[in-house]
């Protein structure tokens, strides 16, 4: 079991000196997944936070080899890169014995919207490869405009709370059931929140031979406008009161990874952040309550599954 | 820093610096908070190197032994994820002297 | 010993492909280029190709795919056109941007809309600022020749730049010619070993491949871009010779046919200009002095060396088979217009816009065109710079 005592001793593959905002969500998620693999790594990244904030020429907090092309392509960027490999290995132009790992990365933004198609194929394709969706319900880079990872009341920059608007109306995409359905070896969500879990999934992740999923709840204190020390308390919030389960999906088979004694309300989640506080005025008090029905069957849902998972 | 001309940067729009970015001290951010360690309520943990964004947490061998002040960022994180009843990180003021606030 | 096939224009791209084996080939289906990726599957599938085959979801994959496959550190191919290329776009200029020698077979044809599959050059002459190496092909011997040469200048080092090669949607694409293909290995020997510059696959030395550029270093990169295809010339001038040398047959930037002491001359590109020789025979045989120049390289432009057979001429026609909307003529017209401006000596010169949609031009065509021509050297008078060919008005 990989202690963080452990793992601190392993060198940085992202380092300091990066632009991320105070509290920002992706550098924790970084520091667990890059050390899941001791094996060299090359990285993909779509557009976005975490592109921009680490590659500002001339200077680059990545400490392996990364590359950017732009932001719907990560995963076919990444297939690229592992295409290569497999042609150069089979051609003799390097070592059979080298192992190299592929992860691309993008957010939400990246991943569920105008990256789907590209990480779609590249997972029906079966290339060996990572992809880590880090998710923080927003277009974060461009100032917070709303995505399909952008959950029912938020108010985002294009889905504004207004007089007439309770924020955002539609529900989040399900991404990590859509990626499971695509048949791949492995795909699972994960919380910073709960470290150990991410760190496992994300070994998990690279250790199965095809495609894996990684769908990884980001801290965002700039768009979910809370107060920014305070994020463990949230990330583990989003785990108790079921918004973002931690479960995964290992050769079609559900399971979830972690169950909380008792289901906190929603609205302790909702609460702290700046994004759902027209959420607690009374003519929105259905919209709380619609939150929580969705969030309840969904959970029903996820059991149901895992339980079906268990029968078989 | 002398910037390239156009004829002296690498083919490729390529950066060959691996980790460069030590250079910015990201400690320049901070606006009048900062944590402060104190060694002997620390329990090593890790917590506060896992929750820190910044990679502000000192760490020598197997130890966490300090604060980074060239990386922090004061967002309190570290203080927040201390475990401990009586914190090994806490947040205290900071005067602001802006005559420190160059990159090196 | 070379032999003769009978090849359609898309075999023949193909077959190039096979003799020189990329690394990795990443392709999306798309009419009128569609049977490249179905030959090159079936080489893949008979083992007659060692390289990975990977049929992305899109062009815009495609392309990514070929973009990481390059920085990974080896030779890579596509193939497509028409609304392909078109879903390609910004991957090309990101291509161009990060030096990588990616080869593309272009079946030239329209853009929507109206959706039509049929051979013109709006879709390459769309992209003729995205920074990539510029070859046409008159028939499917050149298809096949060009292609050949296009991985050899693209990955020169002082080059470092994507190249495609345009043939005419099944004007060309689909007709069969008898071709000759070379042997296996003297292919494998021309295009030579593929050199790695920073690949990313060589993992003991870390890069940020494509990190962001602010104001202070955007205009540098850039600059350092454009440089590698202002290096192209003299690549695609020794590679064209060399391949002279090795095969037979001898490639420069452009063709002249019957130039030497025409009076007027035809500027067409592609299968066109197949047509237009037999035109300027005929005119030839009555005793008139007509010449024609059939551009093979349109990126990097040989504006000089065009210019300087130009120059002498009384009366120009540019016949450009796409068309710019709102701009001073189509793309070939003002390009070549433009390369005449510093010429004291010039002539006068007229643009039209035919072919496009995979209309046809027929011999009677160019001859109207020649005529016209006749007319304005004589006269001295340009009354209608821009026009069409075979439009009904």
């Amino acid at each position: 079991m990989a202690k963080l005592k452990d793992l601190a001793q392993m060198e940085d593959r992202l380092v300091a000196g990066h632009g991320m905002c105070l509290g920002c969500g992706i550098p924790l998620i970084m520091k667990i997944v890059l050390r899941a693999t001791e094996d060299p790594l090359i990285v993909a990244n779509a557009t976005g936070c975490l592109e921009v904030c680490t590659t500002i020429f001339p200077r680059t907090s990545w400490n392996i080899s990364w590359v950017h092309s732009a932001f719907e392509n990560a995963a076919s960027t990444i297939a690229g890169v592992e295409s290569m490999y497999q042609a150069l290995k089979k051609k003799g132009r390097i070592p059979q014995d080298k192992k190299v790992k592929f992860l691309g990365i993008g957010g939400d933004g990246g991943t569920y919207d105008i990256g789907l198609q590209a990480l779609s194929g590249a997972m029906e394709r079966g290339h060996d490869i990572v992809y880590l969706c880090y998710d923080n319900n927003a277009y974060a880079n461009t100032g917070g405009q709303r995505s399909s990872a952008t959950p029912v009341g938020a108010s985002a920059t294009t889905s504004p709370s207004g007089t007439q608007s309770p924020g955002k109306l539609q529900r989040r995409k399900d991404l990590t059931k859509v990626m499971a359905a695509h048949g791949i070896p492995y795909a699972a969500q994960a919380s910073p929140g709960r470290w150990k879990d991410l760190y496992n999934k994300a070994k998990k992740a690279f250790e199965v031979e095809g495609p894996a999923f990684l769908n990884v709840l980001c801290l965002c204190p700039t768009e979910w406008k809370y107060d920014e020390a305070k994020g463990l308390q949230l990330a583990q919030d989003a785990v108790d009161t079921c918004v973002w389960p931690l479960y995964e999906v290992e050769n079609g088979k559900y399971k979830i990874n972690y169950k909380p004694r008792k289901k906190k309300p929603i609205t302790e989640w909702l609460k702290p952040q700046g994004r759902f506080r027209h959420l607690f005025k009374e003519e929105n008090a259905s919209v709380i309550q619609r939150i929580q029905k969705e969030i309840d069957e969904e959970w029903e849902e996820l059991n149901r599954l895992a339980g079906f998972s268990q029968q078989k | 820093m002398k910037k390239e001309t156009w004829k002296e940067l690498t083919l490729g729009t390529i950066n060959l610096n691996a980790g460069n970015s030590v250079q910015n001290l990201t400690g320049t951010w901070r606006s009048g908070k900062k944590p402060q360690f104190i060694e002997d309520k620390c329990i090593q943990c890790f917590f506060c190197w896992l929750y820190c964004p910044h990679h502000a947490i000192e760490v020598q061998g197997e130890e966490v032994k300090g604060i980074k002040y060239d990386y922090c960022t004061g967002c309190g994180m570290c203080s927040e994820v201390c475990p401990p009843k009586e914190k090994a990180i806490v947040m205290v003021k900071e005067e602001i002297k802006l005559a420190e606030r160059s990159s090196k | 010993m070379s032999t003769l096939k009978t090849l359609n224009g898309n075999q023949s791209v193909a077959e190039a492909a096979r003799q020189i084996d990329p690394d990795v080939v990443a392709a999306y289906p798309i009419t009128p280029s569609t049977s490249i990726v179905e030959t090159i599957a079936k080489f893949k599938a008979d083992g007659l190709i060692t390289g990975e085959f990977v049929c992305p979801e899109s062009e815009h994959s495609a392309m990514s795919l070929c973009i990481g496959a390059a920085s990974g550190g080896g030779r890579v191919m596509t193939a497509t056109g028409s609304q392909g290329l078109a879903l390609m776009w910004e991957m090309l200029y990101i291509a161009a941007g990060l030096r990588l020698p990616i080869v593309a077979g272009i079946v030239n044809r329209s853009l929507s809309a109206p959706i039509n599959i049929h051979g013109d050059h709006s879709d390459t002459m769309g992209a003729r600022d995205s920074g990539w190496i510029q070859i046409y092909s008159e028939n499917c011997q050149e298809a096949y020749d060009n292609f050949i040469q296009a991985f050899r200048i693209a990955e020169h080092l002082d080059v470092r730049t994507p190249a495609l090669v345009g043939l005419d949607g099944f004007i060309i694409s689909h007709s069969l010619e008898g071709i000759q293909v070379e042997d296996d290995e003297k292919i494998k020997k021309f295009a030579g070993e593929y050199k790695p510059v920073y690949p990313m696959l060589d993992t003991d030395q870390k890069k940020t491949v494509g990190p962001i550029d602010f104001t202070d270093y955007y205009f540098e990169h850039k600059r350092n871009q454009i440089e590698g295809i202002e290096n192209a010339p003299k690549v695609i001038e020794e590679v064209g010779k060399e391949f002279g040398k090795e095969f037979g047959r001898e490639y420069g930037f452009f063709e002249e046919y019957r130039t030497d002491d025409a009076e007027v001359c035809i500027v067409v590109m592609s299968s066109a200009a197949g047509t237009c020789k037999d035109a300027v025979d005929e005119l030839r045989n009555q005793g008139k002095k007509v010449g024609l120049l059939k551009p093979r390289v349109f990126r990097p432009f040989p504006h000089r060396k065009i210019a300087e057979v130009l120059k002498r001429m009384k009366a120009v026609a540019v016949l450009d088979r796409s068309s710019s909307p709102g701009a001073f003529g189509a793309p070939l017209f003002t390009e070549i217009r433009s390369a005449l401006y510093d010429y004291p000596e010039r002539p006068k010169i007229v643009n039209y816009v035919y072919g496009l949609g995979g209309r046809d031009i027929k011999g009677e065509h160019f001859k109207e065109v020649a005529s016209k021509l006749e007319r304005i050297a004589k006269t001295g008078k340009v009354e209608e710079i821009y026009g069409y060919i075979n439009l009904r008005e």
